[in-house]
């Protein structure tokens, strides 16, 4: 397994996610600035920290698809390589249209960091079992997700909506949903084999004891689980897996 | 004699302008004397900021100077741009707290925002990476009709910046009271990180290196905010919104990790912020120190705005700029990195040996004109460099007593009829703006950006683990972040107010596991030209300079900001202290909360200190709407002790105190309401049955009295005759209170029960406090 970090002007959670690929779960890990064209080889991870990418000025992730390493992102995703887009990684993938949607201003109009609980929707490589609560921490001012029905339909059809807000007991309701996101949707999956997965609650930044809980190192778990899994099958390999 | 010529357009300079520039009489007669000439009108301009209150410290340098600032673990006391002290290792902490009180209450989002933008590249600049904010807040009384919108304005501004560039805020302060109506504090605090090999200053020595201007282009906001901050407000209203300055913390992050690159080369001789009076304080300040000259050439200068005259490109407070002296041929590579990151970069002039600062610019001349004129520049400035900075005025300004004070203490809070029920008391107490729950405001930051919060707000300081990587490897330090100040208290004896509060923040680094290992003060005052202030601010430096003496901490920085006041009334005195501990081991980080049932719940302090009296509380505030009443005082000798026996006691192996929070504002009932209510989802109430230490003094003064040098802690049963032995053994008292556990908190009397609610009851009113306000959480 082998990572890449991509940062743009203004990432700011890179060093949480960089210090949980490398340290917490010794992934190799390079760092990809975003005037670059390629990912360097082997990648099989990209991660998408969160900040405020070109300040946000225009749309949250609007200048960022506009930036020279998407081109690189969107062909390794759809190659079936795997994409982590956290906070405003997120609202980039979304820009980007690797992930359907948008994330809008929360509904209380301010910026809200603390600790909520997830409850897993969907399996995938990130996600092991559905139903499982997670205690995570977020940190956003545009963070409601919305989508139009028909894709909202879909997603639910597909199986692709990873993570619901919810109540510590695994309750979804309108009480336990931070930013007034459509059907609580705090993250999903994209891509030809659920391989793209975007979400607005920080798993890197739950992975050590000191955060007050490993609830995020979990994602990584699986992840490494299910590529282990898939007994690192080769990029042509996969092609032929995705393709079926 | 110098020589410097009026710029085409230049208003013609006399006695009346110089009045309308703050500068009194004598000030003006002593420029044209020294000058041997009338000044130009950018010389008077430059003067002005210069010998402003703000820039110049006039009237409070002749006090400053009996702060301790001085240790064995300081590398960098006050004067530079920020305070450096040892953590170990090779490596420092970078901090300083600053305020932006006048632009946050002009413009609050704005003000605030760029307050925290300042502070953060005071710190960035000497060579330092910010690592944790703090925000020192103090708003009018709630039913104010500016107050809501000053605070939603304030509190979104200082997220707004801090969460984009990246730094967690991890803590500050919150409080309202009817003296800060007029005049609102916001006070910012940062610190940083830096290797001790590689700490920059402010400096521009080394004769005919090339001073680079990086970042934001130069517009004509904040012209003349340095000389706004050092005015009263009126009635008539806050007309003033062009001196706020706006802030762009994009631009900032790109400049925070450029500096940081450059400072990674060893490209630099110095570097300093453009902060207040922008380029004209960064490069006087700069030559100042090294004693050399300077020479700037304005047409150089990156600018966003048309037709700039030199007047307000030396004024202007466009945000997010440095000013940087190179290395000898090391120009090209700075270029090349602030290029990288999308950065403005020039060079606008040259340091050298003559004394002198020196300015250029050439009439008419514009960059971004369509056609701009052919460059010719004549000299706008030229003023020896002594004379703007270290040669400013200084006054001793006159001294006296407040008069109202005597009356004020004659109050006796025995006069408040006793509440019908101290339970409901309690409930109303906890839920009130000024005890509350502060998460309303800490949410709205990112407290835990870079992950490396272990402490998060809402207990007596935060605690952030930085890693200190060398060649050598990686070391993880953990530094505790506090503030505090009791203005309330300063106002009715401002000397103990002082020593209070640093005693206090340092009693909450403690309380955590840490060890004090600097300070840094944010003098907040009303107008100095009246002499009961002066004597607030002269006694309450007196305060703070016994108890940093006292418990061995220096002041390594700070700031002072006077006039806070609105048609003659100012605020109450508050000079607000933030503090910077260090953890010997992550082991020893401690809680506040009540960590598990079964429990001894311990109040360890002074004998005499059970109860305080409540003279300036929030309880005689709360049912008189005055601050009023003999103050409780702080016996320092006892402080000492205190918080020795507590350290002492966490770091002990086997740890022999489990959690400890200090009481203050609200007093005991509060503080253990705070024990029984923590702020995280994942840690569960708990409650405690109690009783009272036996006193003489009023119920209402042992609940809710606010004496200084007490500590709630828990240990286990079998640990309490250790703790009751260790504490006699140095003077102080283990008062057994009782045993925690259960829904509810009950607190007795003499036998029986004068307090007995449910935890959860105390949570939902703790949680409700802001909602008055700003609405619901």
């Amino acid at each position: 397994m082998r990572a890449a970090v991509v940062l743009f002007p203004g990432s700011n959670s890179d060093v949480e996610m960089i210090r949980t690929l490398r340290e917490v779960m010794g992934i190799p890990t390079d760092v990809v600035w975003h005037r670059d064209t390629a990912l360097p080889p082997d990648t099989e991870l990209v991660a998408l920290p969160g900040g405020f990418s070109f300040g946000d000025y225009l749309r949250c992730g609007a200048i960022a698809r506009t930036s020279p390493i998407i081109g690189a992102i969107r062909r390794h995703a759809d190659r079936g390589g795997y994409v982590l887009g956290v906070c405003n990684g997120f609202q980039i993938l979304t820009e980007v249209g690797l992930l359907p949607g948008a994330l809008l201003r929360n509904e209380h109009l301010r910026f809200e960091c603390r600790d909520i609980f997830l409850r897993t929707d969907a399996e995938g490589p990130f996600t092991e079992r559905r139903g499982a609560v997670l205690r995570l921490p977020i940190a956003h001012a545009e963070g409601r997700y919305h989508t139009d029905p028909a894709t909202l339909r879909r997603l639910e059809a597909e199986g692709r909506i990873a993570f619901r807000y919810a109540h510590a007991d695994g309750l979804v309701n309108a009480s336990a949903n931070p930013n007034g996101s459509l059907d609580s949707i705090a993250g999903i999956y994209g891509g030809p084999a659920r391989n793209i997965l975007g979400l607005m609650p920080h798993p890197e930044r739950m992975s050590e004891r000191l955060h007050g809980g490993v609830d995020g190192k979990a994602l990584f778990d699986t992840l490494l689980k299910t590529v282990a899994g898939s007994s690192n099958p080769s990029t042509e390999e996969r092609r032929a897996q995705v393709a079926s | 004699m110098s020589f410097a010529q009026a710029f085409p357009g230049d208003p013609s300079v006399d006695a009346t302008l110089a009045a309308a520039h703050k500068l009194t009489r004598d000030e003006y007669a002593r420029v044209v004397s020294v000058l041997g000439r009338v000044p130009t009108y950018a010389e008077l301009g430059v003067v002005s900021v210069m010998w402003s209150e703000h820039c110049s410290y006039k009237s409070s340098r002749v006090h400053l100077g009996r702060l301790p600032t001085t240790g064995p673990r300081v590398i960098q006391g006050p004067g530079e741009n920020a305070g450096v002290v040892d953590i170990g290792d090779g490596f420092a902490a970078v901090f300083k707290m600053e305020s932006h009180n006048h632009p946050s209450f002009i413009e609050p989002f704005q003000g605030a925002a760029t307050g925290v933008g300042g502070i953060l590249r005071d710190v960035f600049t000497m060579g330092a990476r910010p690592i944790a904010n703090l925000d020192s807040l103090r708003f009018g009384r709630p039913e104010h009709p500016r107050t809501a919108a000053l605070l939603r304005g304030v509190v979104a501004g200082v997220g707004g910046y801090g969460n984009c560039v990246g730094v967690p805020t991890v803590g500050g302060e919150l409080f309202f009271d009817r003296a800060y109506d007029g005049n609102i504090l916001v006070n910012a605090f940062t610190c940083g990180v830096v290797r001790t090999d590689r700490i920059f200053y402010g400096r521009a020595s080394g004769v005919g290196n090339p001073i680079m201007y990086v970042g934001a282009k130069t517009g004509r906001d904040g012209i003349h905010g340095a000389t706004m901050a050092s005015d009263e407000f009126t009635a008539a209203g806050p007309s003033q919104r062009p001196t706020v300055q706006v802030g762009d913390p994009f631009t900032e992050k790109l400049l925070i990790e450029a500096c940081l690159e450059i400072f990674a080369e060893d490209l630099l001789i110095g570097i300093q912020d453009m902060g207040a009076a922008g380029l004209t304080s960064s490069s006087v300040e700069m030559a100042a120190r090294a004693g050399s000259g300077l020479e700037l050439d304005l047409d150089a200068v990156p600018r966003r705005a048309r037709g700039l005259q030199p007047y307000e490109m030396l004024l202007s407070e466009s945000q997010e700029r440095m000013l940087l002296v190179c290395k000898p041929g090391k120009e090209p590579r700075v270029r090349e990195i602030c290029e990288k990151w999308e950065l403005d970069v020039a060079v606008i002039g040259r340091v050298t040996d003559t004394g002198r600062w020196v300015v250029l610019a050439t009439p008419d001349y514009d960059p971004l004109a369509a056609a701009p004129v052919a460059r010719a520049p004549i000299v706008v400035c030229d003023l020896p460099v002594g004379f703007l900075a270290d040669d400013a005025p200084k006054y001793d300004r006159p001294q006296g007593d407040d008069p109202s004070l005597p009356a004020r203490h004659a109050f006796d809070p025995a006069q408040i009829p006793e509440p019908a029920s101290f339970s409901d008391e309690l409930l109303r107490m906890v839920g009130s703006p000024n005890l509350g729950s502060r998460r309303w405001v800490y949410r709205q930051y990112d407290s835990i950006v870079r992950g490396g919060t272990l402490a998060r707000p809402g207990g007596d300081a935060a605690i952030v683990r930085v890693p200190c990587t060398t060649e050598a490897g990686t070391i993880d330090k953990w530094l505790a972040f506090t503030s505090d100040c009791n203005g309330r208290l300063c106002e009715l004896d401002p000397y103990q107010g002082g020593a209070m509060a640093v005693a206090e923040v340092c009693r909450n680094l403690v309380c955590v596991g840490a060890e004090p290992v600097g300070l840094s003060d944010c003098l907040n005052f009303g107008s100095p030209e009246r002499p009961h202030v002066m004597r607030q601010l002269a006694r309450a430096i007196d305060g703070i300079a016994a108890a940093c003496r006292a418990l061995a901490v220096p002041i390594v920085s700070g700031n002072v900001s006077l006039y806070n006041e609105t048609d003659g009334r100012a605020i109450l005195p508050t000079p607000t202290i933030a503090g910077v501990g260090q953890l010997a081991d992550v082991r020893h980080a401690t809680t506040a909360g009540f960590p598990d049932a079964g429990l001894v719940v311990v109040l360890l302090g002074t004998r005499e200190a059970v109860a305080g009296p409540l003279g300036g509380s929030e309880y005689v505030a709360a049912h008189t709407g005055e601050v009023k009443g003999l103050p409780p005082t702080l016996d320092l000798e006892h402080e000492v002790l205190l918080q020795r026996l507590l350290l002492d006691c966490i770091r002990s192996e086997p740890r022999l105190v489990l959690s400890a929070h200090d009481v203050s504002d609200g007093g005991l009932a509060v503080a253990l309401a705070e024990c029984a209510s923590n702020e995280s989802v994942a840690v569960k109430d708990i409650g405690a049955e109690l009783e009272l230490p036996p006193s003489k003094v009023s119920l209402a003064e042992q609940l809710f009295g606010e004496a200084p040098t007490r500590v709630i802690v828990t240990v286990l049963p079998s640990d309490f005759e250790q703790l009751a032995r260790l504490a006699e053994a140095v003077g102080l008292v283990a008062h057994r209170l009782g045993i925690s556990g259960g829904a509810r908190l009950v607190l007795r009397a003499g036998g029986s029960a004068c307090i007995d609610v449910a935890v959860e009851a105390l949570a939902a009113h703790r949680r409700a406090c802001l909602d008055a306000l700003v609405g619901e959480a």
